[in-house]
């Protein structure tokens, strides 16, 4: 490896730079970048293992595989609604009628398909069809006017709210059908044993796969990689932790249809998010607006798209409400939905401040919240302390986001 | 539109771009006014001026940042209208502004090739990072790390990397506004090599400096404004006072008043 005679590395030229090799340099640097304030996942993870132990010494049941496979069941919905969240605090924007959207999706899907008969196909993209509606009118009104997002979406809030009690009309609620496919899916779908094993053991496949093209390709190109242990290290960590967890959820039900649904979202918009111009683009505009606009990026184009995801992934997620309780009521998307997404993505490490997050912190944001809310359940508290409880973890979740950012400023990191 | 005006300067090359009586008013500010310009390729043109004169706001106009309220723009003989910083860029005019214009959450790579990332939808990190690094090289940069955050740089640093940016291009003209203001001495030296350097590979540059010694330096022609006018333009061999003179708009009142008081000393004999 340490060739004396062979060049320096293209990025190792710089002897003031420490290069942080191996194994105990990868952690050296990990200490670090959280010493700076670049916290990353590690406050939602150690909120996680806390949490849990908390309740598990309250009430067992809340460990047991099946409350856990209830609970990944019940954090789809709000969870995707919390993916669309993460694209618009990236730009440093908000949308606090994602919880309307989802309501105003979930009463479409009761109209169109249980009351009126349509495909549900067809009542599933007219609800998603809504929210990129929905999405384009907040985002021309912050491109053409400069409304500020917070202002048009609270508006946005409560004529969703108004639309979706009109098109439910003086009824309520509408059931949905328990032997359809939506429903069983929101429901009862869980994958075969064999294929969540296999699904376990994907992302390590692939990473090593990946790691491993990518760091010939650096060093065809005379550029310095982590190295293999590293990469190893990583992917076998990650794959004990997902086998350990699906082995576990299996000796229950297993892994819903639905949670799998949501991590594929999760995957997809993590990599739109990291190895795209799109993504790239997104990170610029909530970083330095101007600064992206004079790059030649097209900012209104950009916030277009980010507030089209965003209602849409809402009104997905009001889809995936509708299913799982097999009801589309006046009740649906209202109460904690909008805090809990919202919570859930600055939870999981996606700024308040813009232009630093990722799709990841939905993942993690929506288990903690939803953690929470099951606990609280098994408790047998009433949802007012639940309310409390969740608002005073969101606060927590902010506070920490802002004493973070004014770390990373005082150490040069953004 | 197309005015073949004769050009009043021995052209080293073919005109790139041309100003006829571009203004632009803020309100009831008149930032510019009446303003013409040429660039020529492989010139180097200063732009100087005192506070407040326009040279940032007439760089904004042709980077497509600020539309001119009146006069025309001619680039390579087409007349254009740069209505956003991406056309502008797509023609080829570069342009390094005061404020820099970087991401701080960005790293180095990413801001260098922001807007123009390669392979769009599977972003090709490894071949961006090994351009930066020869990019930034050429320019003898030191940067410690392409992978840091823009935020850790220092302010050289920061200035190296947004001109390294808007030469990834290859640029017709590039534009640097006031780039070598942050830069030590080494540095500044390197800034003035470059600019000599994209000379010669025939783009054309505008510089804009308060500095008059790396104005002279560098410089083919020296445009100066003052209050948001055109007041002449000048060689690299003008003297150091007859500079300041235009660019303070001091000349009237100095030569005014010598004339005259000549003129009271000749009278009575």
């Amino acid at each position: 490896m340490s060739d004396p005679n062979k060049p320096a590395a293209l990025d190792r030229s710089d002897s003031r730079v420490r290069h942080d090799e191996g194994i105990g340099g990868a952690i050296r640097a990990f200490v670090d970048r959280v010493r700076s304030g670049d916290l990353g996942m590690l406050p939602v993870a150690v909120g996680l293992v806390l949490i849990s132990a908390v309740f598990a010494s309250l009430n067992p049941v809340f460990l047991a595989p099946n409350n856990l496979v209830n609970l990944l069941f019940d954090a789809a919905a709000v969870g995707c609604i919390s993916l669309g969240i993460v694209c618009v605090l990236i730009l440093g924007e908000i949308d606090l009628s994602v919880g309307s959207m989802s309501g105003l999706a979930s009463a479409l899907i009761g109209v169109l398909w249980a009351n009126m008969g349509l495909p549900v196909a067809v009542a599933i993209l007219a609800a998603l069809a809504a929210g990129a509606v929905m999405g384009m009118i907040y985002a021309t009104l912050l491109n053409r006017f400069g409304m500020p997002s917070f202002v048009s979406t609270l508006s946005g809030l409560l004529a969703l709210l108004g639309m979706q009690l009109y098109i439910l009309g003086p009824t309520g609620s509408i059931n949905l059908s328990y032997n359809s496919a939506l429903v069983k899916f929101g429901q009862i779908l869980i994958m075969p044993h064999w294929l969540s094993l296999l699904l376990a053991i994907l992302p390590g496949v692939v990473m090593v796969v990946n790691g491993l093209s990518v760091m010939r390709r650096r060093a065809a190109a005379n550029l310095s990689s982590p190295g293999l242990s590293v990469l190893l290290a990583k992917a076998g960590l990650l794959t004990a932790a997902l086998l350990i967890a699906v082995v576990y959820l299996n000796q229950g039900r297993g892994v819903p249809y639905m949670f799998g649904l949501f991590v594929l979202l999760v995957v997809v918009m993590n990599y739109l998010l990291t190895r795209t111009k799109w993504g790239r683009s997104m990170f610029a505009v909530g970083g330095n607006r101007e600064a992206a606009r004079r790059s030649g990026i097209n900012v209104n184009r950009i916030r277009m798209s980010a507030f089209m995801l965003c209602s849409s992934l809402a009104a997905l997620g009001g889809v995936l409400a509708s299913a799982r309780l097999a009801t589309a009521s006046q009740q649906a998307g209202t109460g904690d939905v909008n805090l809990n997404a919202i919570a859930a993505a600055v939870i999981g490490g996606t700024s308040l401040f813009g232009g630093r997050g990722s799709a990841w912190s939905a993942l993690l944001g929506i288990l903690v919240i939803q953690a929470i809310s099951n606990g609280l359940t098994l408790l047998n508290l009433s949802s007012s302390l639940r309310y409390m409880i969740t608002g005073a973890v969101l606060a927590i979740a902010v506070i920490v986001d802002s004493l973070a950012r004014q770390s990373r400023a005082s150490h040069g990191r953004g | 539109m197309a005015t073949s005006q004769p050009t009043t300067h021995a052209a080293k090359g073919e005109p790139i771009l041309k100003l006829r009586g571009v203004s632009k008013q803020f309100g009831a500010v008149s930032a510019l006014t009446d303003i013409d310009l040429d660039i020529n390729a492989g010139e180097v043109v200063a732009l100087v001026g005192d506070n407040g004169a326009g040279k940032s706001t007439l760089v904004k106009v042709l980077a497509g940042v600020h539309q001119p309220t009146a006069g025309s723009i001619e680039f390579m003989g087409q007349p254009v209208t740069l209505d956003s910083p991406g056309k502008a860029l797509e023609m080829g005019i570069a342009t390094v502004f005061q404020d820099l214009a970087l991401c701080e959450n960005l790293d180095v790579v990413a801001n260098l090739f922001l807007g123009h990332e390669l392979k769009p939808w599977a972003l090709d990190e490894v071949q961006m990072e090994v351009r930066a690094w020869t990019l930034l090289r050429e320019l003898a940069a030191r940067i410690p790390s392409v992978r840091e955050p823009i935020a850790s740089l220092s302010g050289g640093q920061r200035q190296t990397v947004a001109i390294a940016r808007s030469l990834l291009l290859d640029p017709k003209i590039i534009m640097l506004d006031e780039p070598t203001a942050a830069l030590g001495v080494a540095q500044t030296a390197e800034v003035l090599n470059l600019i000599e350097r994209v000379r010669d590979r025939g783009h054309g540059v505008v510089l804009i400096s308060h500095n008059m010694e790396d104005v002279r330096a560098v410089a083919d022609r020296i445009v100066v404004l003052r209050l948001g006018r055109n007041n002449g333009i000048f060689t690299a061999e003008t003297s150091n006072s007859e500079l300041v003179a235009a660019i303070t708009g001091a000349t009237e009142n100095a030569v005014s008043r010598r004339r005259a008081r000549k003129e009271e000393l000749e009278q009575p004999a």
